[in-house]
């Protein structure tokens, strides 16, 4: 495990037991790929000390653009699978973030500056949510939807839809857990998502759109943008292409300016600060959930 | 229409049908409702509310101004706090069974009301608009005292006070659709009916004093833009319910901006009625005029646009055109009459306004040889061929006796120019094909689907939009998360 994460004195060692470290560039992830940003930018995260951790992506209000474009590309093919896949999709997620616990563990540990066993904690709950919210994408329509009972020879039922693309901006803090409590709810119900990852605390999440990527989440499902929250959640939350905001991440005092901007195009706009170790409900599925309810005339 | 003829239809003459007036006393004056109370406006100020069928003053109606509005949140607020919160849900289910029944009992005189003052055929006032009135507090009564069953939590509790804004196209109905669950769920409620149709509002009034109501649980605030923009913006209201424009929707959003207020938002939409080849013709002709010309166009679910399959288009447009030719335009309360007066002369110059905007963009129109009235606001059937998708007839919302007619070859196409909106409110099906009703009824963005029918409501069926179109539900259990600390 990276040893080289708790630089004395900011300095990297030039090397672990005679061994130079091979260091890993963060970079964004949008529609599958990891591009860094369009606008060249870059800032440094730091752990405990002041230690570099590393150098993350700095996305541009193009790059936010760009992620909103990925994922309206994505809706079709990922709210079309069957909710069995997506599930399936998810617990791969799971399966694949549980192999690299002790990565995580180790990042989560220096991101935040806590001990490896909160840490540790952190990244079994982080796991085990994903595991809770592999099993709804096939449920939820039954818990959110249901037959109508109206007074006419007509068949009535209503079934929950995703939203469409949904934008995040998660929480600063537990940087990997609170990303996982905001992300999986939202995809699980076949909605697409542009995340915004904490920004003093990236590059879990950043690790995390690795696991994604080889877990066979189609690309452009979910986005992640490292950066600057105050510069790319404006431009999510004006977007016209984008069909509803978590400002969960989004200090309260700094929540009305961007739902002015949401109101443009009627964006459902959702936050709720929670205690990220309590167990979740499925209020932050049904927040990204619209109910379609058809008729049809019964009779011979 | 009324004594016409056309080339390929027949000739039908009616005798007058009227449905008498006299069941109803229109006061002259007619005060704000307060704590239980009837009350001038603070300063006294006044509108007048019109028949739109004829124009002639119907009574002056006091107008709410900040103050006033603030006087019936606190009545909400105090009545909230000391009466309707406290009070078990099987006490409230009583109360809403009663308004339930006492509309019922009084529906003749809420139908001649509501078709005079909005102008809307007394058959539709009579037999949708009251019946549905009635049946959505009967419905919502029976959730008051189980809402521990609706999904949203062991102990779901009320927002506070609801403030509570609608338009003028169902003036009573959309009444019951914002009070009931509201008061099912234990909120209370300061309501702001639409400046053009405030007295069947104020007949409800009666009625809540009639059913024993406790004072200040439901506050009527009548009056227009302004008196919605207070009530909207007022702090010591916890949750706003907005049924009317996307426009007017979206300052309400920007108004509620961080304030951390519950929002519904019911706004406006730009229907497409899809017609396949293989539909049941007839069925299908009834179904576009239901669509379209069901309380002159005055829906906000409106079918306005048809997009029928290129093969049967000459077919279906022939038997719609004939079809058109035997509704009858005239007098709301004949009963008879298909079609009622526009609502208003300002919402009369927007239908022309954009008609002339179709013609003028290159679309081709028609209407059924059809005498107006001289005197009211009135807008004969019309119908748009050759329109095209960038046509502003296809893309804003004309809320009246308006059909843009677009044409489609594949399924496929059909779903690209349906979903070609920002609007999502909803959307019709016509084919006998049962797997492509399913197909196409999941690919449509809209929240209310109707497949081989349209224009039903319920209070059972949730109702309400995708897109601009608005969020949130009305109508079964959906509809109570709207009025719930869920």
């Amino acid at each position: 495990m990276p040893e080289d994460r708790n630089f004395p004195n900011g300095i990297p060692p030039a090397s672990v037991g005679g061994r130079l470290a091979v260091r890993k560039t963060y970079k964004l992830f949008i529609g599958g790929a990891f591009p860094r940003s369009e606008s060249g930018r870059v800032y440094p995260v730091l752990g405990d000390g002041g230690t570099l951790l590393g150098n993350a992506a700095q996305a541009s209000r193009k790059d936010a653009r760009d992620a909103v474009s990925a994922a309206r590309g994505a809706v079709g093919k990922w709210s079309g699978a069957t909710a069995y896949n997506r599930g399936q999709v998810l617990y791969r997620v799971a399966e694949m973030l549980d192999g690299r616990a002790a990565q995580f563990t180790a990042e989560v540990a220096a991101a935040e500056r806590v001990a490896e066993r909160e840490a540790g904690r952190q990244v079994d709950a982080a796991i085990d949510r994903w595991v809770w919210y592999a099993g709804w994408p096939d449920k939820v329509a039954q818990v959110a939807g249901g037959a109508n009972q109206v007074a006419g020879p007509y068949f009535n039922f209503s079934v929950p839809e995703p939203t469409g693309v949904v934008a995040v901006i998660a929480p600063q803090e537990p940087s990997l857990l609170g990303f996982v409590s905001v992300v999986a709810p939202v995809i699980a119900t076949g909605n697409t998502a542009v995340v915004v990852a904490s920004e003093d605390h990236p590059l879990p999440a950043v690790s995390l759109a690795e696991v994604l990527a080889t877990s066979d989440l189609p690309g452009g499902v979910v986005n992640v943008l490292t950066g600057r929250a105050g510069e790319l959640a404006p431009v999510l939350a004006g977007h016209m292409d984008v069909n509803a905001i978590d400002l969960t991440g989004v200090v309260p005092d700094g929540r009305a300016d961007l739902e002015r901007l949401a109101a443009g195009s009627v964006k459902r706009v959702f936050a709720a600060d929670e205690d990220w170790a309590a167990a979740p409900s499925t209020r932050r599925m049904l927040a990204f959930l619209e109910t379609k309810t058809v008729w049809h005339p019964m009779g011979t | 229409m009324t004594g016409t003829t056309s080339a390929d239809a027949v000739s039908w003459q009616y005798a007058p049908a009227p449905q008498e007036r006299d069941i109803v006393t229109i006061a002259p004056t007619y005060g704000l409702f307060i704590g239980g109370e009837f009350v001038p406006a603070a300063d006294g100020r006044t509108f007048t509310t019109v028949n739109p069928a004829t124009e002639e003053p119907l009574a002056e109606i006091a107008l709410a101004g900040e103050a006033d509005v603030d006087q019936a949140v606190r009545a909400a607020r105090t009545a909230f706090d000391t009466v309707w919160g406290p009070m078990p849900g099987a006490q409230r289910a009583k109360y809403l069974y009663r308004i339930a029944r006492l509309i019922a009992e009084r529906a003749r005189e809420f139908a001649v009301l509501e078709s005079i003052d909005n102008g809307k055929p007394i058959k539709e006032s009579r037999d949708v608009d009251v019946p549905l009135a009635s049946a959505h507090f009967f419905y919502h009564a029976g959730w008051a005292d189980k809402l521990e069953y609706a999904g949203f939590g062991p102990s779901p509790r009320p927002v506070g006070v609801a403030g509570q804004i609608i338009p003028w196209n169902f003036p009573l109905l959309m009444a019951a659709w914002k009070l009931a669950p509201a008061l099912a769920a234990g909120n209370t409620c300061v309501l702001k009916p639409a400046e053009t149709t405030p007295l069947t509002a104020l007949l409800l009034a009666e009625v809540c004093q009639q059913a024993g109501l406790p004072p200040g649980v439901v506050n009527i605030v009548t009056g227009a833009g302004e008196t919605g923009a207070a009530l909207a913006a007022h702090p010591g209201v916890d949750k706003i319910a907005f049924t009317g424009s996307t426009e007017v929707g979206k300052l309400i959003l920007r108004s509620a901006a961080g304030t951390g207020k519950k929002l519904t938002m019911e706004l406006g939409g730009k229907a497409a009625n899809v017609v396949f080849e293989d539909a049941p013709l007839e069925g299908a002709v009834e179904g576009i005029v239901n669509g379209i010309f069901f309380n002159q166009g005055h829906v906000c679910c409106a079918g306005s646009r048809l997009l029928v399959q290129e093969s049967v288009r000459d077919l279906l447009l022939e038997r719609l055109r004939r079809r058109l030719g035997t509704l009858r335009l005239g007098d709301p309360l004949d009963k008879n009459t298909d079609i009622g007066a526009i609502n208003s002369r300002e919402q009369l110059d927007k239908i022309r306004e954009l008609s002339a905007a179709g013609e003028a963009e290159g679309a081709e129109r028609w209407s059924p040889p059809c005498r107006l009235p001289e005197r009211g606001y009135w807008f004969p059937p019309t119908v748009f061929t050759g329109v095209s998708q960038s046509h502003r007839i296809a893309r804003e919302e004309i809320f009246g006796p308006v059909l843009s007619v677009l044409t489609f070859r594949t399924p496929e196409e059909a779903v690209a120019k349906a979903n070609n909106t920002p609007y999502g409110l909803s959307a019709g099906i016509w084919t006998e094909k049962g797997s492509r009703i399913l197909w196409l009824a999941q690919r449509l963005r809209a929240g209310v689907v109707w497949a081989n029918t349209y224009n039903r409501f319920d209070p059972a069926s949730p109702f309400g939009g995708y897109r601009e179109s608005g969020f949130g539900r009305e109508g079964g259990r959906h509809g109570l998360e709207a009025y719930l600390d869920a």
